[in-house]
């Protein structure tokens, strides 16, 4: 006899490709915005499942800041020749060098907020007019009151307060021209949830995430790794340590975490005994105590 | 890892405790995280409070940080070593009666909070009535704030008993009680001291066991078709497959099924999640289907058995969540999306709508305006094949989106 019930992993990943596929019905030019990252590295694979045996019918998009881990562009180009599928690039370099967006300057300067005019002149040029994406709403409290089917206006901004009310799993994709959606199908699921899937599924990931060995430096309790876009200051000694990363953003701003975990097991069993949040290790994310939301609003990722 | 998901609503206002209850929730269940505890302790004292506000947990805008009231639906996950939990903590009033029809729409349990001292108020009906609109299959009522009643059994009693009386009138079927103090921590995850008179299960104790395996209907076989699969590449030149997620019942390959509205039958030729070969599939699970004739089938069409067919129909009866700003009038037309399918229709009729805190008919309606549940009749420019909502929360479940706008404007169950 037969259990008729999905455990949480396939009931997450059953609404994860549920809603790839409403995107896909829906809206004429989708696409998936891959940071390289453990989360939207799972959504490339979700969509793969969604289609098979079809290849996946959209592009990945990547937002070059430039500032990315060696690790980071190796294994997305990888990906890309192993999934058959489209790359699209977005160069920040570009719209600095335009004059669209301006480099911040000093010790603690990221690439990290001009990501968002080069995403938007990207969608923009490109007419995309759903843009998946892997955040999820455990990682931050803004992101805990987005929907699956974000709307953003013909500005590419973000109306938290009068969001659409999104029921049952009726999607409304509907908008005007010049309007686009942003859309999260792995909404529901937590870190823990992400590496299991990762597990279960034996889905390949970038080096960064295992124990490794890296020249680093510690600021304001954050680890950091030395890179030719970190200015040291001036008592900042780099010293040898082995260390993994929680998260893949910019060089500059990702932190790493002092780790012996060279396994996917250990992976999850360290972050099951983690008591910090993979955003924690964020720099991006302590500016103040709505930076998320504000950056959202403006039509970040 | 082979956990079951739980998905549960809450709703509430500021001082009833809601948030203090999902608080002790998530901290005894150690899913609160250190970053998370400075972050919020740093703010309270920023607002010069002398103790740590949990609910800017789950308060997470700006503007709801500042007014210190929940506006918007906020999810929450946490996990114990038997499940996984997702809650939609909504806000209480009735002015945000559309955000707990939002949250109740995907919960598998609602829990109802009442505070010992006052007993049943308008809230608790007005919660208690959504969640039985909303077909959610389990009710938990929490009986908080016990200790600032002696931890009194009399006073529990009397509540089950008011609330029992009440809920006859609604469609609620599996209703657990237990009595609490989400501040002090009794019957929350650990059982209670102070209560020896009460003999039950904790509240974590009955998320983690109430039996949800039935929550989906898997007697009726539905497969609403999202996108058909065409490879177009040599090696699966012929390959057709229908995408979709299973609604209802379960289907094997080797099957008769029927296509609607065509009408057509075929076999079951294949069951396939990514290199997967399925045996069967059952809600919710998300598939590919290939069958053995050629047909015409494409999205918003649905997949049945011969024997086993959903209603078909242009006109529709439906209680209707009205969730604009902008009142509703007869004839309004909207876009209709049931299932994946998407038609026009027009509102012909309210025959009344309900005052929601007491339940009584309000009849001769001309219009609703925001948050005003109603019995309508909407007439759909082609004919949708549907359930009742409550045979299926799926195939009986409807939004309204309006053409100019295409703002999601109502929320509709098929009765």
């Amino acid at each position: 006899m037969s259990q008729y019930y999905l455990s949480h992993l396939k009931e997450l990943e059953s609404e994860a490709i549920f809603v790839i596929r409403e995107v896909v019905a829906q809206f004429e030019k989708p696409a998936l915005l891959f940071s390289g990252g453990k989360d939207s590295i799972v959504l490339a694979y979700l969509s793969k499942k969604a289609f098979a045996p079809a290849r996946i019918p959209f592009p990945l998009v990547h937002i070059d800041t430039g500032h990315n881990f060696p690790e980071t562009m190796e294994y997305r180009d990888w990906l890309v020749k192993e999934l058959g599928v489209k790359l699209v690039v977005g160069y920040v370099q570009e719209s600095i060098d335009k004059g669209r967006a301006k480099e911040e300057t000093g010790h603690n300067a990221s690439r990290n907020a001009l990501q968002t005019v080069t995403l938007l002149d990207t969608i923009e040029q490109h007419k995309y007019g759903a843009a998946m994406g892997g955040a999820r709403r455990d990682e931050e409290k803004a992101r805990a009151k987005e929907r699956f089917f974000s709307h953003r206006d013909e500005f590419g901004q973000w109306d938290p307060k009068n969001q659409r009310p999104e029921l049952w799993n009726l999607f409304n994709g509907r908008k005007s021209i010049g309007e686009h959606f942003r859309v999260f199908p792995i909404s529901n699921w937590t870190e823990m949830d992400v590496w299991q899937y990762i597990q279960a599924e034996n889905i390949p990931i970038p080096k960064l995430y295992f124990s490794h060995e890296r020249e680093v430096i510690r600021r304001d309790g954050t680890i950091l790794s030395t890179s030719p876009w970190l200015q040291l200051k001036e008592n900042e000694v780099p010293v040898k340590m082995t260390v993994r990363f929680r998260t893949c953003g910019d060089m500059p701003i990702t932190g790493a975490v002092e780790s012996n975990a060279d396994t996917i097991e250990k992976i999850i069993e360290e972050v099951a005994g983690s008591r910090t949040t993979e955003r924690g290790t964020r720099a991006d994310d302590k500016r103040s105590d709505t930076a998320m939301e504000d950056r959202k609003k403006g039509g970040y990722f | 890892m082979n956990n079951q998901l739980l998905r549960f609503t809450t709703a509430g206002s500021v001082d009833d405790g809601k948030s203090t209850l999902i608080g002790r929730l998530l901290y005894d269940s150690k899913s609160i995280f250190e970053d998370q505890l400075e972050a919020v302790e740093a703010s309270s004292a920023k607002k010069g409070f002398d103790y740590v506000d949990l609910s800017m947990l789950t308060d997470g805008l700006k503007s709801e940080r500042e007014q210190g009231i929940t506006i918007d639906v906020a999810y929450r996950y946490f996990a114990t070593p038997k499940r996984k939990f997702i809650i939609a903590d909504t806000p209480g009033h009735i002015q945000y009666t559309r955000n707990m029809v939002t949250g109740a729409s995907t919960a598998n349990l609602a829990l109802i909070l009442i505070d010992a001292r006052k007993g049943m108020v308008e809230q608790t009906y007005r919660h208690s009535f959504i969640a039985s609109l909303l077909k959610i299959p389990h009710v938990i009522v929490c009986v908080n704030k016990m200790d600032l009643v002696n931890y009194d059994e009399a006073i529990f009693d009397k509540i089950v008993a008011d609330y029992n009386a009440f809920s006859s009138k609604l469609e609620v079927f599996d209703i657990q009680f237990v009595p609490i103090s989400a501040l002090v921590g009794d019957n929350v995850v650990n059982r209670s001291e102070n209560m020896d008179w009460y003999q039950g299960a904790t509240l974590l104790h009955m998320l983690e066991t109430v039996h949800i395996e039935s929550d989906y209907n898997h007697i009726d076989s539905r497969f609403p078709v999202q996108s058909v699969i065409r490879p177009q590449s040599k090696e699966y030149h012929d390959f057709r497959g229908y995408a979709g997620r299973v609604a209802g019942g379960i289907f094997r390959p080797g099957e008769e099924v029927l296509v609607l509205p065509s009408g057509f039958t075929s076999k079951i030729k294949s069951i396939i999640l990514g290199d997967d070969n399925l045996q069967e599939a059952f809600a919710p699970m998300s598939i590919t289907m290939t069958l053995e004739d050629e047909i015409d089938i494409s999205r918003g069409d649905i997949i049945a058995k011969p024997n086993n067919r959903p209603n078909t129909a242009q006109d529709v009866d439906m209680m209707l969540c009205w969730m604009s700003q902008r009142p509703l009038s007869l004839n309004s037309k909207f876009f209709i999306r049931h299932t994946t399918s998407d038609v026009k229709g027009v509102l012909k009729e309210i025959p009344y709508k309900l005052d929601i805190n007491t339940l009584n008919r309000v009849e001769q309606v001309e219009q609703l305006t925001m948050n005003e549940i109603a019995r309508v009749k909407i007439r759909t420019a082609q004919p949708l094949n549907f359930d009742s909502y409550r045979k299926n929360r799926i195939t009986g479940s409807v939004i309204l989106v309006d053409e100019g706008t295409n703002e999601t404007v109502a929320a509709g169950m098929i009765v």
